[in-house]
């Protein structure tokens, strides 16, 4: 059921316009051992599917199909769980719609 | 990068920041507006309708140019369980006037041309440019930005924070907190090509009328939510958004609500054999009135999203940005008229104006709201939306049994869901709530 999801997410940011400002990262994950509730929430609340559970049990970012919401920030930063920001000046998603 | 000052910056090109930056250069300031996006609107995301009567106010010739997509003759509200609906449909044809009152946009398109008209007006549109930092003096006052261009402070003697929802600017700077996960909505659109014919047919359309569906109901999962599909001329923008809380609480995935949204037998049809071309995803200020942080301080205004200036009852925010955006231009205009400071007495008055506007008028009149309906979601988004699908279902459906067997049946499932007591309870909330 999962990955059929996933797979599904990235048909659909497939769609999307991005510049990826290569080796940039806009968010970073605080290095941990075991994640926070508010980490793990990520794995189902990020709309482009951005965090994942590498093989260590830590949650992992890959931050190129993101649209820029915030809702990771909002659920994440106050607890200092992760470092948000903006791409670059140009970078990241370039909605044709919006 | 720029040696000049400013009288004011405008950071961001969305519907608050180029009303403001349009209002200030038509005035004559001198101003220069910061878009992170490679054009006007490529970051932004909205349903979207427009309201004319606010950009009216300001460009009064807009429908001449501006890209619309179809003016709304027709708003449906739906209530949904997992396989029906129960409507409320409302369509007048007073709604064909000379000059229309609603519109469905596409807002990368829309915020494109607004742009241009602020650049016609005479301020200056940095795009590609990320503002980093807000820059203060040693008293803590507001003297501009720092941008993430080579030497990239500006300096002026106002800034106006139109940086959308999420206010990263503000918060670095101390001067709002991060939105709590309680007074936002994340939301998720797709948009849907279809001939333009093949949309006017599925939607009993002609030529540029137009028609939107805002959706709750069983849909939202027991979430604080609502699903919505727009009618443009070649598209249908269809999307869902829950509050963020909700989402954290519930481990639901926003693109499989979506998914679900529209495999639902009252949407699939409208949707069948389209092309998506695009999905987003943004987050919706939702908290209302007590949600508002402090407008004003020391050289800085915020407006819009970023001041969390959504009407959610109406799905009203891009005019509320509009036109906090178009009034704290006035305001900034009016202290530089008198040649005074840009301080936070002096600019006190972006808040009185606002206040006496319907922004806040209305903000205030549903600020019980928020509460009410995420505290409750369960019976708002759940409960209820079953209870009215089954008694309508009862009410409709014809089978020998007698009518006042069918009334109590109906009753009965109310009272077994609610009991008397908790249905009293939420019609009165309810309606405590509304006034």
């Amino acid at each position: 059921m999962t990955t059929e999801i996933a797979v599904r997410v990235e048909d659909k940011l497939f769609q999307n316009r991005y510049q990826v400002d290569v080796g940039q990262a806009h968010i970073k994950v605080k290095p941990h051992t075991k994640p926070s509730p508010a980490l793990l929430a990520l794995l189902k609340a990020c709309p482009a599917h951005c965090y994942e559970l590498n093989s260590n049990g830590q949650v992992e970012i890959a931050a190129d199909g993101c649209v820029e919401c915030g809702t990771c920030r909002v659920i994440a930063e106050p607890g200092g769980d992760i470092e948000w920001s903006y791409p670059r000046g140009g970078y990241g998603v370039l909605f044709k719609f919006g | 990068m720029i040696e000049e000052r400013f009288d004011a910056i405008v950071v961001g090109a969305g519907m608050a920041g180029n009303a403001a930056a349009f209002t200030l250069a038509n005035r004559g300031l001198k101003v220069l507006q910061i878009e992170r996006g490679e054009y006007a609107g490529s970051k932004n995301v909205q349903g979207a309708i427009l309201y004319a009567d606010m950009l009216e106010k300001m460009i009064p010739d807009f429908r001449e140019d501006a890209p619309l997509e179809r003016h709304l003759v027709e708003q449906r509200f739906w209530m949904m369980d997992e396989r029906a609906h129960t409507g409320l449909h409302y369509r007048s044809d007073d709604f064909n006037e000379e000059r229309p009152n609603r519109y469905t946009i596409i807002r990368a398109q829309f915020d494109r041309w607004f742009s241009s008209k602020v650049q016609e007006a005479g301020a200056i549109v940095l795009c590609e440019t990320t503002v980093k930092e807000l820059v203060k003096d040693a008293y803590g006052r507001v003297i501009g930005v720092l941008t993430d261009r080579d030497g990239g402070e500006v300096h002026a003697d106002v800034v106006v924070l139109a940086e959308g929802v999420n206010g990263l600017l503000g918060t670095k700077a101390d001067l709002r907190a991060i939105p709590k996960p309680e007074n936002v909505a994340l939301a998720v659109k797709e948009m849907h090509f279809l001939p333009r014919e093949t949309i006017e047919s599925r939607f009993n359309l002609k030529g540029d009328e137009g028609t939107v569906i805002e959706a709750a109901g069983t849909i939202s999962r027991g979430m604080a939510g609502m699903g919505f599909i727009y009618a443009n001329k070649e598209s249908i923008s269809v999307g869902i958004g829950c509050l963020v809380s909700d989402f954290q609480k519930t481990g639901e995935t926003p693109y499989d609500l979506l998914e679900r949204f529209k495999q639902h037998p009252s949407v699939a049809p409208l949707l069948e054999g389209s092309e998506v071309k695009e999905y987003a995803g943004h987050l919706i200020p939702e908290g209302g009135y007590n949600a508002v942080p402090k407008l004003y301080g020391d050289g800085w205004v915020v407006v819009g999203d970023a001041a969390q200036l959504n009407n959610f009852v109406h799905r009203e925010g891009s005019n509320l940005a509009m036109t906090s955006g178009r009034i704290a231009a006035e305001a900034i205009f009016q202290v530089k008229s008198r040649k005074e400071p840009m301080t936070a007495q002096n600019l006190s008055i972006y808040k009185d104006m606002l206040d006496n506007s319907f922004v806040m008028k209305d903000l205030k009149k549903y600020k019980d709201m928020p509460g009410l309906l995420h505290i409750q979601s369960q019976n708002f988004f759940l409960t209820y939306p079953q209870l009215v699908s089954k008694a309508m279902q009862n009410f409709v459906r014809v089978d020998g049994t007698p009518k006042v067997e069918k009334e109590k049946v109906t009753v009965k499932s109310f009272v077994a869901a609610r009991s008397w007591t908790g249905l009293f309870g939420d019609a009165i909330r309810f309606a405590r709530a509304w006034r």
